[in-house]
């Protein structure tokens, strides 16, 4: 370990605020990116089931009208 | 399919049908002129009138001013052959169409390229530009300007047929420009400082001659994406 | 070699290849980040001139590292794409695009929290910076020339033209921007001497290179994924999947 207390590390030299503002931005960004593709998953396969829910719904209406 | 016309018939052709239009028209070749002459005059307006900064910045504008202006351009270049459907007709045919852009490129150069830097003395000197200088600003224009046309042609190829492809179309453009840009206001520095800038001229002449061999056969996969 | 890869041709072979590789790149990715970023940040020895400024360094050089390799592979894809008229390999390179803008822009940001205590200023115009600037134009101009087409299957193809361009093009604007710099700036601090970086230094480094291209492999994964999923919405193996899932 290279800091002696956890303010130290928080502080790093003096140089605290840049290394913590292009960790925060890095790790900002990059979660950004991972969900936003783990959310157009999650939406590409709710629009298929509601496709293929609606689909379902069609065919029955039709087999009940023809009864 | 039996070929008629020979390759040389096909080329020269193509070009004087793009240049009898664009005569008839006049304002396409006099409008990017105009521009060129308007973005010039703003700068001594905006950063002050001193002839030795003037002098300082000159190649910069040009440069500038020349990249905008045949930006303008460059919109039309396939436009109005894919509206009325001659550009299907040409990609349909049986020549070869990195052929028949290759005078389509040619064309436009002589349309906007080659007034900007017959008319370049005329501008220079509003900038104060000395004459070592301008023969440098000329030369640079002269194996700059087909550079970009080529380049050009690239991105107005990916944007014909899309409905407001002009700005899109600067956007993909305009940072493929930036070598163009850096080796001919250098020239033109190293000119000011009586050094030789054969070195900058070189490189600007090597980067046209692959333009020339790649950039038609890009420009027509480019064509043929956009028509498909 | 045909034979083995050419079943990847097949959306739902491709998904299913995402799927199995998608879980190492994850754990590669979650492992080599966390370690690389503590002994970075915390274990890793102060430089004797730039003192902890430095550590900027473990997320700086691995995103500007792969903001070139994610165009490169791109534009390897884009070739696939054209030559063989894969459609997959044109979804792999609109999978790519964004995650390579995200990396280049993390380069640029750090570089400039960097550029601030070592040069006084945010922006300082140093060859590095400007072509990473110039390649974040690029990887823009490829996304907003996808999303301006209606017709998906042009707007892959015209990517992937775009790609290659840009990618012949990159040698030379680099090369350029340097040889501009040099010209105009003199002597600039450069941020990397060539002299050997210290192996205390150096490991976490390359851990840290190592978790970005895992990085950039899994978004690419799970994007790809997307895009095939998307092209495919209609398709019977696309309903099966939610059966099962």
């Amino acid at each position: 370990m290279q800091f002696d207390s956890f303010s130290d590390f928080i502080a790093m030299g003096g140089y605290g605020f840049y290394v913590w503002l292009s960790f925060g931005t890095c790790a900002l960004i990059l979660l950004g990116i991972l969900f936003s593709s783990l959310n157009d998953t999650k939406r590409i396969l709710t629009s298929v089931q509601q496709q293929a829910d609606r689909e379902q719904r069609i065919k029955q209406a039709k087999q009940e009208s023809q009864v | 399919m039996q070929r008629q016309h020979s390759y040389l018939q096909l080329f020269s052709a193509v070009c004087k049908k793009d240049l009898q239009l664009a005569f008839r028209q006049r304002a396409e070749i006099v409008n990017p002129l105009l521009f060129f002459l308007i973005v010039i005059t703003l700068f001594p307006l905006a950063i002050g009138p001193e002839p030795g900064l003037l002098a300082r910045m000159a190649p910069g504008i040009i440069w500038v001013a020349a990249l905008l202006s045949t930006m303008l351009g460059l919109d039309k270049i396939f436009r109005d052959d894919f509206h009325d459907g001659s550009l299907e007709q040409l990609i349909a045919s049986s020549y070869p169409l990195p052929l028949t852009v290759l005078a389509k490129v040619l064309a436009h150069w002589m349309i906007t390229g080659l007034p900007l830097v017959l008319l370049t003395p005329v501008f220079a000197l509003l900038l104060n530009l000395d004459s070592q200088a301008l023969v440098a600003t000329v030369i640079t224009l002269l194996l700059g300007t087909p550079l970009l046309s080529f380049i050009g042609a690239i991105g107005a190829g990916l944007t014909v047929g899309l409905q407001k492809g002009g700005i899109l179309m600067s956007l993909l453009v305009l940072p493929l420009y930036i070598p163009v840009l850096i080796f001919a206001t250098s020239a033109i520095d190293t000119s000011t400082m009586s050094l030789d800038y054969s070195g900058q001229l070189a490189i600007l002449g090597a980067m046209l001659v692959v333009a020339i061999i790649s950039a038609p056969i890009a420009i027509s996969s480019a064509l043929k994406v956009s028509v498909s | 070699m045909w034979k083995w890869l050419h079943p990847y041709a097949k959306a739902d072979r491709a998904y299913q290849l995402c799927n199995t590789l998608l879980p190492y790149f994850a754990v590669v990715t979650v492992v080599c980040m966390v370690v690389g970023w503590v002994w970075g940040l915390a274990y890793a020895p102060a430089d004797y001139q730039q003192k902890d400024s430095y550590r900027i360094i473990f997320i700086h050089v691995p995103s500007a590292i792969l903001s070139m390799g994610a165009y490169s592979s791109m534009a390897i894809a884009a070739v696939v794409a054209l030559v063989w008229q894969l459609r997959n390999a044109e979804l792999a390179v609109i999978a790519i695009a964004p995650v390579g803008a995200c990396v280049t822009a993390i380069a640029l940001i750090t570089g400039a929290a960097w550029g601030k205590p070592m040069w006084g200023a945010w922006w300082v115009w140093d060859a590095r910076l400007t072509s990473e600037l110039i390649l974040l134009f690029l990887y823009l101009g490829v996304l907003s020339l996808y999303h301006a087409f209606e017709d998906k299957k042009a707007a892959g193809r015209a990517a992937s033209i775009l790609a290659i361009v840009g990618v012949i093009n990159l040698p030379i604007i680099h090369f350029s921007v340097e040889w501009w710099n040099t010209l105009h700036q003199g002597a600039t601090i450069t941020k990397f001497d060539t002299k050997a970086i210290d192996p205390s230094m150096f490991w976490p480094l390359m851990l840290n290179i190592v978790a970005f291209a895992a990085f950039v492999g899994t978004v690419t994964l799970i994007r790809l994924k997307n895009e095939i999923l998307q092209r495919e919405k209609h398709r019977p193996w696309v309903r099966q999947l939610l059966n099962r899932g």
